[in-house]
């Protein structure tokens, strides 16, 4: 590992002014993603701003019925506070559903949303990766991609994103708070990860140097009908193959409202919108459910080892929704 | 920018506080190792996915090799050494000895630190992957074989003893049950 500086930071301007900017300095959160990848060399810094004990660690309800959830609360916390329960059930599973119970307590919000990909390739820094060495070429659309990309991706690279929290949040409209030295700003969720293209080390729309502060959750009543499943290889403790976020708001046998995210199959949390609008108004049956997979997936681009992807994924969504029909109707 | 690359920090063990100048690149799983003698503590895969490094950071626990010391300054910092009390062993560690939770004992400390972090985490009513319902109305889930298998599973085992570790653990939360049940007969 290379030397590096270490300072933490007592507030969130200071962590900001520390940081200044410097492409060489990152900011440290809960680090169970950030000292791996310094270990492994994928990640360099020569200095780091420790921002793990800032005072941003608050879940509370907002006047209007929704969430705000502060960048350095642990994953745990989000995931047993009772209002995320109550509120969006689907989240607190999401996040229960990732990682293990030491890395949940260590890992924070904010963290989990910049967290890098898991790519083989990209980890592996003596392999070539247009992510991590933009240019070098991207290994995995000819080799190892059963576990890569089926929406969104690009011929420069078929990286899923990794993590569980964000796709529930994804459904859930969450808006991300951040902090840079000319002020505060904002991103959805959906617009702080940017198309891959030809640019996939590029991955957020945050300004350089902005700290994460927090997430936002607008209110939905309709999340508190909601479900977050995971496929994975085994039955705990793994990244997902796949995985869905999905409420359902049912009226005599009719959706009125529906959402339905996709986790483990593009570069980003994928909100299904296209889904989402073939379900509303539409009868809570199956056939309609695997109709509005069908219209989300009709985009996907498998490549030669990853194909058994759209099918899961449809399954899953005809699944997931049939349940949370089946519990609208009791 | 002070441009040093480490510093003094206090680590607050079991009790104890320990003041050591640490390389930034040291891990509290080195720190606790090679500068405290504190062995108990095992290097498994190094990078935080087996939990043979499983410590108690502040009551959490937390894989240890991911941890970096500097970034420990200050924290209460519990491990295998310091979880019995009084010169008694923690029902978790009675329960493993027991029930032979364990073949070759590597993963062992880890396992104890965690399996004593999930009776805390159950206690407070956090719901797990495994829960049905995790609303808070539905209450606490019980501590059946599959909760204890999932909030178990951060901690690896090569030999394979899971079955005798899942029971250790089983047998360790039903004394605080039985408390519980007294208390309310």
């Amino acid at each position: 590992m290379r030397e590096f500086a270490y300072r933490r930071a007592d507030d969130v301007p200071g962590a900001v002014a520390l940081l200044g900017g410097d492409p060489d300095a990152r900011y440290l959160g809960g680090g169970t993603n950030l000292v791996d990848l310094m270990k492994t060399g994928v990640e360099r810094p020569a200095r780091l701003v420790d921002v793990r004990r800032l005072p941003l660690d608050r879940i509370e309800p907002t006047d209007d019925g929704g969430l705000r959830i502060g960048a350095t609360a642990t994953n745990s916390d989000l995931a047993a506070h009772p209002e995320v329960r109550r509120r969006y059930p689907a989240l607190a599973q999401a996040v229960l559903a990732g990682a293990s119970g030491q890395l949940r307590n260590m890992a924070t919000v904010g963290g989990n949303l910049l967290q890098r990909t898991r790519c083989g390739y990209f980890t592996d820094v003596t392999a070539p990766c247009n992510k991590r060495a933009p240019g070098s070429g991207c290994p995995a659309v000819s080799g190892e991609h059963r576990n890569h990309a089926v929406l969104g991706a690009s011929d420069h690279c078929v990286a899923v994103h990794p993590s569980d929290m964000g796709v529930a949040l994804a459904a859930f409209d969450a808006v991300v708070s951040y902090e840079t030295a000319d002020g505060p700003g904002e991103l959805p969720l959906d617009g702080l990860y940017l198309p891959v293209g030809d640019t996939p080390h590029r991955e957020t729309a945050l300004p350089a140097g902005a700290l994460v502060t927090g997430v936002t959750l607008p209110p939905a009543p309709v999340a508190a009908r909601s479900r977050y499943r995971k496929v994975r290889e085994r039955a705990s403790y793994a990244f997902a193959i796949g995985s869905v976020a999905a409420a359902l708001d049912v009226s005599n046998g009719v959706v009125r409202e529906a959402r339905l995210a996709f986790g483990a199959v593009a570069s980003r949390p994928w909100r299904a919108r296209t889904a989402e609008r073939v379900l509303t108004g539409a009868p809570a049956a199956e056939e309609y459910f695997a109709a509005a997979a069908d219209a989300e997936l009709a985009a996907a681009r498998p490549l030669p080892d990853n194909g058994y992807k759209v099918t899961l994924m449809r399954n899953l969504v005809v699944a997931v929704l049939s349940e949370l029909a089946e519990e609208a109707a009791r | 920018m002070d441009p040093s690359t480490s510093s003094t920090v206090t680590l607050d063990i079991n009790g104890e506080k320990h003041t050591l100048s640490v390389d930034h690149r040291t891990t509290l799983l080195d720190a606790l190792r090679e500068r405290l003698d504190l062995t108990g503590t095992k290097k498994g895969c190094d990078q935080g996915q087996c939990g043979a490094c499983t410590v108690l950071v502040d009551g959490r626990r937390t894989v240890s090799c991911l941890q970096l010391a500097v970034a420990a300054d200050e924290r209460e910092i519990t491990t295998v050494e310091g979880v019995a009390r009084g010169g008694r062993l923690h029902p978790v560690q009675q329960a493993f000895l027991d029930l032979d939770g364990f073949q070759c004992g590597y993963c062992t400390p880890g396992q104890i630190c965690s399996a004593v972090a999930v009776l805390e985490e159950h206690a407070a009513g956090w719901p797990s992957a495994v829960t049905d319902d995790v609303r808070p109305e539905a209450g606490p889930p019980p501590l059946t074989p599959e909760e204890i298998r999932e909030r178990m599973s951060g901690n690896l085992c090569r030999c394979g003893a899971y079955p005798s570790i899942a029971e250790a653990v089983a047998r360790a939360a039903a004394p605080a049950r039985t408390e519980d049940e007294e208390a309310v007969a």
